[in-house]
């Protein structure tokens, strides 16, 4: 008989250790939001437990005894309904200031982060490193330098998540979205797709590959491929023939391209805006809705004619002028 | 076999009185019956239906889960489970579940009237939901839908190929059943409560009622003109939601959210009415806090409206919304706590039996704590960005839907059965499946608590190897589950037959339906009553009617 | 009994599951009053998309607005503020005793004055739009001349026919009503004491004409007429 049972708590002891319970923490921040994620644990089990625990003991000690039981006629008791108010109220505030303010940390990356790209589409993963190399479902990034990857989609809406690094954020079509993470330990871990995005949304899934800055360098350099996006982007702007009225000494048609990067930019209905990715994005593939003052709207668009990672790599070219510019001046 | 408190005499068989059951038979007079006790069956039958639909999709899910690599099905064919199974269990059962017949049945002679105020209008809904329905078994049939339940664009207006616009119609014809129920139960409220019946004399089943009725009027016509919308869009490509030919994705899950968030409450809101009566009747005792109770099912019923965005906390708005929605959702959380607790001190000093209905109330009320405990995990930004597309957030609505608003269901059909049946069912059998169903929730459930925290995503028809043993404990929960919701529906069906006869107060409750013969005659009561004391008096009497 | 004497003195019309005239009324009001609610938020939810798109494109709305014949969008208004003054004109006489066939001369002017809103929309606007390449999704053709913000017309369109079909929806659904309740006053139903129907009728006409007055500016006025407008 206890044979039976020793082996029937043999099995459950494997069982049990075969479950893990905190995911891998690999990040700056996943320490952070996982001792917020225990701590409302210890509140859900908590009052779960002890609102079992009061059922239970009120269903045995005011079990019915007779017929005639004479329960008694209570109310209610205002003191009990503003403590039991005013102390969830607290613990939701101080929850919610310690989430937020979390949340906010981590919504900033710090900026010297290194930029990655991310294309999602049906059903795989695109990533563009400034310096050139491309991957598909796999990211390879150096330990403790703090990575924003900037993130769209080409066709549906996808989502990138990294559990061990504890961040997700959606990757939509027509826009960019971003986030960041610093990764504290080498090793692999899952990318998957977090937004449901069709018939194999359960394969658009991938590793990090987090490596030593040595090794992260040697991989870089590595490969055939050593062309940087910039490079990749300028060839491409010529190809399309941007060169023909974006001229640098800005005696084309259209405006001068070289230092606008991050600098605001008056538009002709009169609001002012960044020029960022999504600014110079909109402009490639919607120019008509990014009008300036001194030019004539006969920029054509380029939908369809060229896919998201083109668009990043004439972004990165145009990024890139800036810095021409400010170190033909510095010279 | 235990028994219920059995009345001092033998009350009569229910086929020698005319009642509303045997009032006029034949097809005809159901189909075209203004009823509103004989409409309510009509939804126990339809909804019913709806759930094994649902459940069955469930079930097939959860069996393919065992396997990382997925048992049984292709992905596409997955995808489709999930959906339908989300369709379905939302707008086909929870939505209309306790309120089209728990309400339809128990409204109007709660507050002592004959019926509701509309009573064709409540037929058509019925044939409105019926139509819905038609449309989506059609859609089933026809070769699914696999865009979520959520229908997320442009996937769904842009690059699915399935029966999108079916679907979309059933569910928008449907919505205007919901909407003219809420109509009926909010002026039938309002205009037709017996004398004497205050509104502080309700019985917080209606307060429940009137407060998701709110919800229905407010909430469902967005849906209804998004759902359209997208329908649209999936005929004529216009650029609505599709941002590849000028539309905005974001917006549709604003519009969409607008709605279905209010709609979780609908779902959760009448499950607590349903619970105040059982309490307080399986503990003899009033409800402890009435007007805190009261006041705090129509604050739910308000600030539903001001948290949609909780569901959107990853897709790129601004920090600023995060944070706005982030406190209210907390805030919508305070409200259900008083409620337990005021439930839980119910119990104090009461005079507690354990029949089935009990159980249930008793299941309902520390499953929902976990579950709306749970919330805060999604409400808090900085665990939702972990937490969000997980099986975390599964678990989390599956504790309030399923441990919270089926577990209530079931015992508000348990309670009153015996007054819409006039039989008496098995206690017994009835504590046995409550319990496998209290054990099979929490066994499928549970484990998604972890999975989802472990990084898996949900609506994945295959998964990483290392999720399998957590996977396959849920879905050995999930068969144990589907095998409690089956027990009842035996043993109910039976005790319409060979149930004995339930006498007109079975569980000595207060309430203006227990002072009328089990089942009710068509008209109610003979002399509409005169009401002259507070809900839940149970102090003041051994359980005889009030004059 | 009590209640059987109590059913015979009852008007007709009177439902059974109500134990007085003024109760059933009252919740007939009421009744239509919620209703009227939720169609505020089902056109409400139209209205905000349409909100949202107008200020993300006001170009193409305003080229849109402005191939719109506001002629007949204009008459169509005083066309359905008449029809609300007959239909009022209809509840006063039921409600001060005035014969049946006030009654009926009322209603049917209400529904011919309906029925002429949806005929000029139907044959001088919708026809018109049709034959002119503007129907999104059937036929549209966008026109060179309207430059850059050609892309987004269709958009405009699409609300235009969306937002005015539904609500041609709801005057038909009305005109019907109207017919119904014709008939019910021929057969002699109503009288200065039972009118219900009528008013409540009355309460559903007058919200379809007042999402017009709403309509007919956000559709047709966008931008001036006259001089005014970015071009």
């Amino acid at each position: 008989m206890t044979g039976v049972i020793q082996s029937g708590l043999n099995c459950v002891a494997t069982v049990l250790a075969a479950i893990p319970v905190r995911p891998t923490a690999a990040s700056t921040i996943a320490d952070d939001v996982d001792k917020l994620h225990f701590t409302l644990t210890a509140i859900t089990l908590f009052f779960t437990g002890a609102i079992f625990a009061t059922i239970f003991y009120f269903m045995i000690k005011y079990r019915r005894r007779s017929e005639n039981d004479r329960p008694a006629d209570i109310e209610g008791n205002l003191k009990l309904e503003i403590a039991w108010t005013v102390i969830p109220g607290i613990i939701c505030a101080v929850i919610f200031v310690w989430a937020s303010s979390l949340y906010f940390r981590n919504s900033r990356p710090p900026a010297a982060s290194t930029e990655i790209f991310v294309i999602g589409k049906q059903w795989m993963w695109h990533l563009q490193h400034p310096e050139g190399p491309r991957e598909i479902n796999e990211l390879h990034v150096p330990v403790n330098v703090p990575i924003k990857l900037t993130m769209t989609s080409e066709d549906v809406i996808h989502d990138f998540y990294v559990p061990a690094f504890r961040v997700k954020k959606d990757v939509l079509p027509g826009r960019y979205t971003s986030i960041w993470f610093q990764a504290t330990k080498t090793g692999t871990y899952h990318i998957f797709c977090g937004q449901y995005c069709g018939a194999d949304h359960a394969e658009m899934i991938g590793w990090v590959y987090v490596m030593t800055p040595t090794d992260y360098a040697a991989w870089l350099s590595g490969g055939s491929r050593n062309e940087s996006m910039a490079q990749t982007g300028e060839r491409l702007f010529n190809k399309l023939g941007c060169d023909t009225c974006h001229v640098s000494d800005g005696t084309g048609r259209g405006p001068s391209l070289a230092g606008v990067y991050g600098k605001p930019e008056k538009l002709r209905s009169g609001e002012t805006r960044p020029v960022d990715e999504t600014l110079i994005r909109q402009a490639i593939v919607n120019p008509n809705s990014i009008l300036l003052p001194n030019y004539p709207p006969i920029m054509p668009t380029f939908q369809g004619q060229i896919n998201e990672e083109q668009v990043l790599q004439l972004v990165a070219y145009v990024k890139s002028l800036g810095a021409e510019e400010r170190q033909k001046n510095s010279k | 076999m235990s028994t219920l408190v059995a009345p001092v005499n033998e009350p009569p068989s229910p086929s020698s009185r005319v009642h509303y059951l045997n009032a006029s038979y034949g097809i005809r007079s159901w189909l075209f019956t203004t009823d509103h006790k004989r409409i309510a069956l009509l939804y126990l039958g339809s909804i019913t239906f709806m759930f094994l639909v649902g459940g069955i999709a469930a079930t097939l899910m959860r069996l393919h889960l065992i396997e990382p690599q997925g048992a049984l099905f292709e992905p596409g064919t997955f995808n489709k489970l999930f959906t339908i199974h989300g369709i379905v269990m939302v707008f086909f059962f929870l939505v209309p579940s306790i309120p089209a017949t728990l309400g339809n049945f128990l409204v109007p002679m709660m507050i002592g009237a004959r019926d509701l105020a509309f009573p064709k209008l409540n037929l058509l809904s019925w044939y409105i939901y019926i139509v819905g329905a038609l449309f989506t078994l059609y859609a089933i049939i026809a070769g699914g839908v696999d865009t979520g339940w959520t229908f997320y664009t442009p996937y769904s207006s842009s690059y699915a190929h399935s029966q999108v616009i079916a679907v979309a119609l059933g569910v928008f014809i449907t919505g205007f059943s919901s909407i003219l129920t809420g109509l009926n139960f909010v002026v039938t409220i309002h205009k037709m409560r017996a004398p004497g019946l205050t509104w502080f004399r309700l019985p917080l089943f209606i307060w429940a009622m009137y407060a998701t009725s709110i919800i229905f009027i407010l909430g469902t016509p967005v849906i209804a003109i998004t759902l359209f919308l997208l329908a649209l869009e999936r005929l004529l490509h216009i650029g609505i939601f599709d941002p590849a030919i000028g539309g905005d994705p974001l917006l549709f899950q604003h519009l969409f959210w607008f709605y279905s968030h209010p709609a979780v409450y609908i779902m959760i809101l009448p499950g607590m009415g349903v619970i105040s009566e059982l309490i307080t009747c399986f503990s003899r005792k009033r409800i402890f806090g009435y007007s805190f109770v009261a006041f705090s099912s129509m604050a739910i019923a308000v600030i539903s409206f001001l948290v949609w965005g909780h569901h959107m906390f990853v897709t790129g708005q601004s920090i600023y919304a995060g944070l706005i929605f982030s406190v209210l959702s907390f805030l919508v959380a305070i409200p259900s706590a008083i409620k337990v607790f005021n439930w839980t001190a119910t119990l104090y000093k009461g005079s507690i039996s354990y029949q089935a209905p009990m159980l249930y109330a008793l299941g309902f009320i520390g499953l929902f704590t976990m579950g709306g405990l749970t919330g805060l995990f999604l409400a808090s930004l900085a665990t939702d960005v972990h937490l969000n597309g997980t099986y975390f957030i599964v678990a989390h609505f599956h504790y309030i839907m399923v441990g919270g608003a089926v577990m209530a269901y079931l015992g508000g059909i348990h309670f009153w059965w015996p007054k819409i049946t006039g039989r008496l069912y098995s206690d017994g059998w009835a504590r046995f499946a409550a319990l496998v169903i209290f054990v099979g929730f929490n066994l499928t459930f549970f484990p998604q608590f972890m999975l989802g925290y472990l990084g898996m995503p949900r609506r994945y028809a295959v998964y990483p190897a290392e999720f399998q043993v957590l996977n396959v404990m849920s879905s050995a929960g999930a068969s144990i589950l589907g095998i409690g919701y089956l027990i009842p529906l035996i043993y109910l069906l039976w005790s319409m037959r060979y149930g004995p006869p339930a006498g007109p107060n079975p569980w000595r409750a207060k309430g203006l339906e227990w002072e009328t013969p089990s089942p009710p005659p068509t008209e109610n009561f003979e002399e509409i009553p005169v009401v002259t004391e507070d809900a839940y008096n149970y102090a003041h009497s051994g359980g005889e009617t009030r004059g | 009994m009590a209640d059987l004497a109590a059913h015979s003195a009852h008007p007709p019309g009177f439902a059974h599951q109500f134990e007085e005239m003024d109760q059933q009324r009252a919740a007939g009001n009421l009744g239509m009053w919620v209703f009227l609610v939720t169609e505020i938020m089902f056109f409400g939810g139209l209205f905000a998309t349409y909100t949202i798109y107008r200020s993300l494109h006001p170009q193409a709305f305003e080229i849109g607005s402005h191939l719109l014949e506001v002629q007949f969008g204009a008459t169509n208004t005083a066309v359905l503020i008449c029809s609300s003054l007959t239909m009022a004109l209809a509840i006063h006489s039921a409600q001060t005793g005035k014969s049946k066939s006030t009654i009926i001369g009322y209603l049917i002017a209400t529904m011919i004055l309906g029925a002429a809103f949806i005929g000029i929309k139907l044959y001088f606007e919708w026809y018109h739009d049709y034959v002119e390449h503007l129907v999104p999704g059937i036929n549209f053709v966008i026109r060179p001349e309207w430059g850059h913000s050609g892309s987004q017309v269709p958009m405009f369109f699409c609300f235009y026919f969306f937002m005015t079909g539904l609500h041609a929806l709801h005057m038909v659904i009305g005109i019907a009503i109207l017919t119904v309740l014709t008939i019910m006053t021929a057969r002699g139903r109503f009288s200065s004491e039972y009118y219900a129907p009528l008013e409540i009728s009355g309460l559903y006409w007058h919200f379809v004409d007042i999402v017009w007055i709403f309509l007919f500016p956000l559709l047709y006025l966008i931008g001036g007429r006259y001089g005014s407008g970015v071009h």
